[in-house]
């Protein structure tokens, strides 16, 4: 089938997650849907699923137009959606989640659903058993059974969105042919993902977003390159940057490895110097968390040490991190860093040294009035931390830092902010990286990234793949690397 | 500056509609339950000569309330649920008959001891509480409501067993402590100014916690948003176990009051169900720690004085706790409402608007 | 201690055993009921006020027209109203469930008390004995299930229907998905808040029924506070069999067991029977902590049979709001 989307609006509040995307889906092709994280694939989606409701624009199936207006809508129109975290119920055994949400009679016959389970999962190749509780199945199972139970409610377009995150290669390879295979049937495919390799691997036509727009369309295959540049726009070459002189090493991985998940495969050795700043950069999702939450002890390796400032903390505890001036901004500024419902006074006193039992209002107040003037925040020392915008929230975690950091470790650190803002943020960064605080940080931003980092990390799913000096790199090498293609020869 | 008037005016509204619609609807002029209420707590007009009696009951009742509910402050802005607070009045009274029974010393000392003994026994079914829902991952709601029950069980197994009255063995309570046991009051009354000072000070100690201390201020954010205080370096499990060890020990200190200070002995439904009356009380206080003492003295007086109802009305004394009932539920719909509507205004005009978060 | 295996001993007659089934109709169907509305995700706190209120109306509406049966949908319409309420304040107006609940509680408690002021000690029709032909003359089978009355006999097979309904049905599927993953739902087109609303109701008119099988046939008549504390057994229950009615429903048979245990106690140890009834909550306790032991809980993957019998999960989403964005 046919589909065509034209000029669809989807605006959050004053966030034009979609702003006038149309989008041609021919029938029986597997095309591609790209762009980073934050550009609007997931609401076009979402939209397309019935999740959300455009607030404007037209869906058109087989030429004609069709409202979704609840994901049942979807369903009856020959649309599925597979999310990127399977949405089945763990507790429910296999067959139950097949035939959760058919329509039918009242009395479940699970037998012949089961007939027809088994039907589907042998044409697919899919090896999976009726009776297995889902939570033992795994994450690309779960898939495999989101994908036969959308073929036999009838979807003629399914939605893949970013479904190799936490896949194993062969499943994924599994799960490409399959899509192939459908594709051949007369499905129309639509596979989202931030993934350069596999949208050029797997899909005929590739679309490209980036802030909530398309910004180009292209028949396969061509170079990776020229998608990269699509996606990152033209990315402004490493400029000189004052050298600093890198001091001792303030971060010392060596031969850390996690336990279970990404990260586990390999271990990771790498000295940080004072005053030197490293750059992650990979997909999301490729193991920059896990490596950012082993570096500050939030999560214990299974082997190998880390030391901080000269400390050995390995197995510590996440307090000793901080005695240790280690401080950690995940990328939730509202979830994990600002308290929803205290004021930017309050942060100051949580954040300060000032151990005292009592509390100085008048004195906090004044220094809060003070940072929030030193640190441009715009509000109050009595806005709360909800009250504030992107920008700002941003803003108050930098002031909040404790003097003479370490190590700083961010997520993000200017992940939906203007200009202004993102500028005046590496500001700050750069000013700490002189006082000698090592700052590591992940992007999905290549720009961001070449022009502040000395080195950088890149993660492919669930390892560090590279480890590259700024100055000596380009944005293709790292393009290249972020989408799985190690360097052909080193230099 | 309106949304402040508002928050207080609208829920202020709310209760004397309700209270009006209420006398109403059972069929009664208003003003009469309203005024044997007053009289029968407080006496009529107020606090005239003759009433030191009733006073001092109304106080004695006011006292385990406003106590509790200081507690439950805490508790809630630390963002948990205790309603096991009922068990830990329980603790604190069993703990405080305990030393009322067995220990004998002077006075003044004796008196002492009861109330720590109070407080411990609070403090320590509290930190249960706690234990089961930091370490053991039960809900607190359940876990305490479960420990309550098994105080419960605990204080009727003393008071028919061990602790039975000389002779007969009987529900309905110990023997009354030793005179040198109980909490001083003043002549002809039950009233203790020790206990009145006490509550007092946990109120306005409660206050200034979250007024004025680092530790009400983590503990808040700890109840605001667990992940983000442990990021700025709060043992959010320490700081839950600390507002259940404060909100037991106040309430074991409740539970001492009604021991030593209003029943004079220990009966298994030592509680009164203050506790519950008291989770009511700071819902209606918002959580508010100088709210808790209009609120907690209304709620008394209504306890006490409805009992003139039967006699003097054809009503019964448990439009008391109807009354408390309606209070409460219709300020939370209330106040519900008005969020609700002022959410779906937000949402008509979130488009365009430039200051909105992002 | 011979008197202790005296007691022990009378708990297998045939007339102990009977009796506790008897005595079990008005928490079976309030255990359902909280159950279905669990199982959808919303937890109903009142039961304890709720239902004693839905005794009283039940009681009131059966001793004015003389006729038992109508008792039965006053008082479920009454459970109805309570878990609405629940319901809305939860659904629209994003109260806390545990907040209104409560309140509710307190509520209906004093409402009952107020309201059944001029009750207390009269007597209604009650429900009549009728045996069940042929069935009822089975050596021990018959007087133990089926010598009894229309609500007892109506308690069991809720107790089985709602069984049935929620593991082999597709409505009953829905049901659990829409406590289990409210969103996984939503994509599937089931109309989650709508279900939550409709079990709730139907959770609630349980408990309702539950409460007028207390007045109307299990201690027949009003006194104040007829089910103290019923309420929260019922929530104990709830949890201890695991959100699965025939769990749950054992979890009642073992409870009025042990009521019946502790009274043939009595005279060895007196004051027993004030004691024992609280069992179901450190019961509780222990099934909540079993539910979080990560050791144990891998331990038992590796024998489902005896990971069936003793886990019991949560409705995952329980207690939360869903909201469609």
């Amino acid at each position: 089938m046919g589909l065509e989307l034209r000029e669809i609006h989807k605006h959050y509040g004053p966030v034009r997650a979609n702003d006038g995307v149309s989008l041609t889906v021919e029938q029986g092709t597997l095309h591609g849907l790209l762009g980073e994280n934050g550009a609007g694939k997931s609401t076009l989606m979402k939209v397309l699923s019935g999740f959300h409701s455009a607030d404007s624009g037209e869906i058109m199936l087989d030429g004609k137009p069709i409202k979704l207006a609840s994901p049942d809508d979807a369903i009856a129109a020959g649309i599925g959606m597979l999310h990127q975290d399977p949405l089945v119920f763990l507790p429910f055994s296999t067959i139950d989640n097949f035939v959760l949400g058919s329509p039918g009679g009242q009395r479940l016959d699970r037998k012949r659903a089961a007939v027809e389970f088994d039907e589907l999962c042998e044409r697919y190749g899919f090896n999976l058993d009726a009776s297995t509780p889902a939570r033992l199945l795994t994450v690309g199972e779960r898939q495999q059974l989101e994908i036969v139970r959308l073929l036999w409610l009838g979807a003629k377009v399914l939605i893949l969105d970013e479904p190799t995150t936490g896949i194993s290669a062969d499943q994924r390879s599994k799960l490409f042919t399959t899509l192939k295979a459908l594709a051949k049937e007369g499905m129309s495919v639509i596979f989202v993902s931030h993934k350069l390799e596999e949208v050029a691997d797997l899909c005929e036509r590739v679309t490209v977003m980036t802030r909530g727009k398309v910004v180009g369309e292209v028949e396969m295959p061509v170079p990776p390159e020229r998608l990269v540049r699509m996606m990152f726009g033209q990315v402004v070459e490493a400029r000189a940057r004052s050298a600093v002189d890198l001091g001792q090493p303030q971060l010392r991985l060596s031969g850390v490895r996690a336990a279970s998940g990404l990260l586990s495969e390999d271990t990771v050795s790498i000295d940080i110097g004072a005053g030197e700043v490293i750059g992650l950069a990979g997909m999301e999702g490729s193991g920059q968390d896990t490596f950012l939450r082993m570096c500050c002890g939030m999560r214990a390796p299974k082997e190998g040490t880390v030391e901080v400032a000269g400390h050995n903390l390995t197995g510590k505890h996440y307090r000793d991190f901080l005695a240790a001036k280690m401080k950690y901004l995940p990328a939730g500024r509202l979830e994990e860093g600002l308290i929803k419902g205290l004021t930017i006074t309050e942060h100051f006193v949580l954040a300060g040294g000032d151990k005292s039992f009592i509390i100085d209002w008048t004195a906090a107040r004044d220094r809060a009035v003070r940072q929030v003037d030193h640190f441009t925040i715009k509000g109050t020392e009595a806005s709360t931390a909800e009250s504030l915008s992107g920008g700002n929230q941003q803003r108050l975690l930098l002031a909040m830092l404790p003097p003479q950091l370490s190590v700083l470790l961010m997520e993000h650190p200017t992940r939906g902010l203007d200009i202004e803002s993102a500028d005046w943020v590496w500001e700050q960064l750069l000013q700490r990286r002189e006082e000698g605080t090592s700052i590591v940080f992940a992007s999905a931003d290549l720009d961001e990234l070449l022009r502040y980092s000395d080195r950088i990390l890149v993660f492919f799913s669930g390892r560090v793949i590279g480890e590259l000096k700024t100055a000596q790199t380009t944005v293709d090498e790292v393009g290249l690397l972020i989408g799985g293609r190690r360097r052909e020869a080193s230099p | 500056m309106s949304s402040r008037l508002q928050s207080v005016l609208l829920p202020v509204t709310i209760v004397v509609a309700s209270t009006v619609a209420l006398l109403f609807a059972v069929g009664s002029n208003p003003w009469d339950p309203i005024r044997l209420i007053i009289e029968g707590s407080i006496g009529w007009p107020p606090f005239e000569a003759g009433t030191a009696a009733k006073v001092g009951d109304t106080v004695m009742v006011w006292v385990p309330i406003a106590l509790a509910s200081a507690g439950l402050i805490v508790t809630f802005r630390a963002g948990m649920w205790n309603i096991g607070i009922e068990g830990q009045i329980i603790m604190g009274a069993i703990a405080a008959s305990w030393v009322a029974r067995t220990i004998s010393a002077p006075r003044p000392l004796r008196v002492f001891l009861t109330i720590a003994a109070g407080a411990v026994g609070g403090l320590l079914w509290g930190l249960l509480v706690g234990i089961l829902r930091t370490v053991g991952g039960v809900n607190e709601i359940f876990g305490g409501l479960g420990l309550d029950f098994v105080a419960v069980s605990v204080a009727t197994y003393l008071v028919i067993g061990p602790w039975r009255r000389s002779g007969v063995a009987s529900t309905s309570g110990t023997d009354v402590f030793a005179d040198a046991a109980l909490l001083p009051s003043l002549e002809g009354s039950r009233l203790s100014p020790l206990m009145v000072a006490i509550t007092l000070a946990a109120i306005f100690g409660v206050w200034l916690l979250f007024r004025g201390t680092l530790y009400g201020l983590r503990l808040k954010a700890v109840g605001a948003n667990r992940p983000s205080a442990f990021l700025l370096g709060i043992p959010t499990n320490r700081f839950l176990l600390g507002a259940f060890m404060i909100c037991g020990a106040l309430a074991g200190i409740a539970g001492t009051s009604q021991a030593t200070g209003f029943h004079f002995k220990l009966i298994p439904a030592i509680s009164g169900n203050y506790g519950f009356l008291a989770i009511l009380v700071v819902l209606l206080a918002r959580f508010r720690a100088f709210w808790v003492i209009p609120i907690s003295f209304f709620f008394a007086m209504i306890a006490v004085g409805a009992s003139q109802l039967d006699l003097r009305l054809d009503l019964s004394s448990t439009l008391g706790g109807v009354l408390q009932g309606t209070l409460v539920l219709s300020a939370m719909f209330g106040l519900g409402w008005a969020a609700y509507r002022a959410r779906k205004r937000a949402e008509g005009t979130a488009v365009g608007s430039e200051e909105a978060t992002v | 201690m011979s008197g202790f295996l005296t007691a022990l001993a009378d708990m297998f007659d045939t007339a102990t055993i009977a009796s506790i089934v008897a005595g079990a109709s008005g928490l079976l169907f309030a255990t359902v009921g909280e159950t279905v509305s669990e199982k959808a995700g919303v937890i109903n706190l009142s039961v304890d006020g709720s239902m004693m209120l839905a005794a009283l109306a039940g009681f009131v509406v059966a001793f004015e027209t003389g006729n038992v049966w109508l008792g039965f949908p006053a008082a479920a319409a009454v459970g109805v109203v309570a878990a609405l309420i629940i319901a809305f304040g939860n659904i629209r107006l994003s109260l806390n469930q545990v907040a209104v609940g409560f309140v509710l509680f307190a509520l209906c408690t004093a409402l009952s008390r107020f309201l059944g002021s001029g009750y207390v000690g009269r007597q209604p029709v009650a429900v009549p004995a009728w045996d069940v032909p042929a069935l009822s003359s089975i050596p021990f089978f018959g007087p133990v299930l089926f010598s009894h009355n229309i609500v007892v006999y109506l308690s069991l097979i809720t107790v089985i229907v709602t069984y049935l309904f929620i593991y082999r049905t597709r409505a009953g599927l829905e049901l659990q998905g829409v406590g289990e993953r409210p969103e996984a739902a939503h994509a599937r087109g089931i109309p989650v808040n709508k279900l939550r609303y409709f079990y709730t109701a139907l959770g609630g008119a349980l408990i309702g029924i539950g409460g007028a099988a207390f007045t109307l046939d299990v201690k027949v008549g009003w006194s104040d506070r007829p089910t103290l504390n019923f309420g929260w057994i019922v929530l104990a229950i709830v949890i201890f069999g695991g959100w699965h009615p025939l769990r749950a429903a054992f979890g009642v048979l073992l409870f009025g067991a042990l009521q019946a245990f502790a009274l043939n106690l009595q005279p060895e140890f007196p004051g027993l029977s004030q004691v024992l009834p609280s069992l179901p909550f450190p019961a509780m306790i222990l099934a909540l902590v079993v539910v979080n032991w990560k050791t144990l809980l891998n331990w038992l993957d590796r024998y489902p049979w005896l990971r069936a019998i003793l886990r019991s999960d949560p409705p995952t989403a329980i207690g939360t709001r869903f909201e469609v964005s």
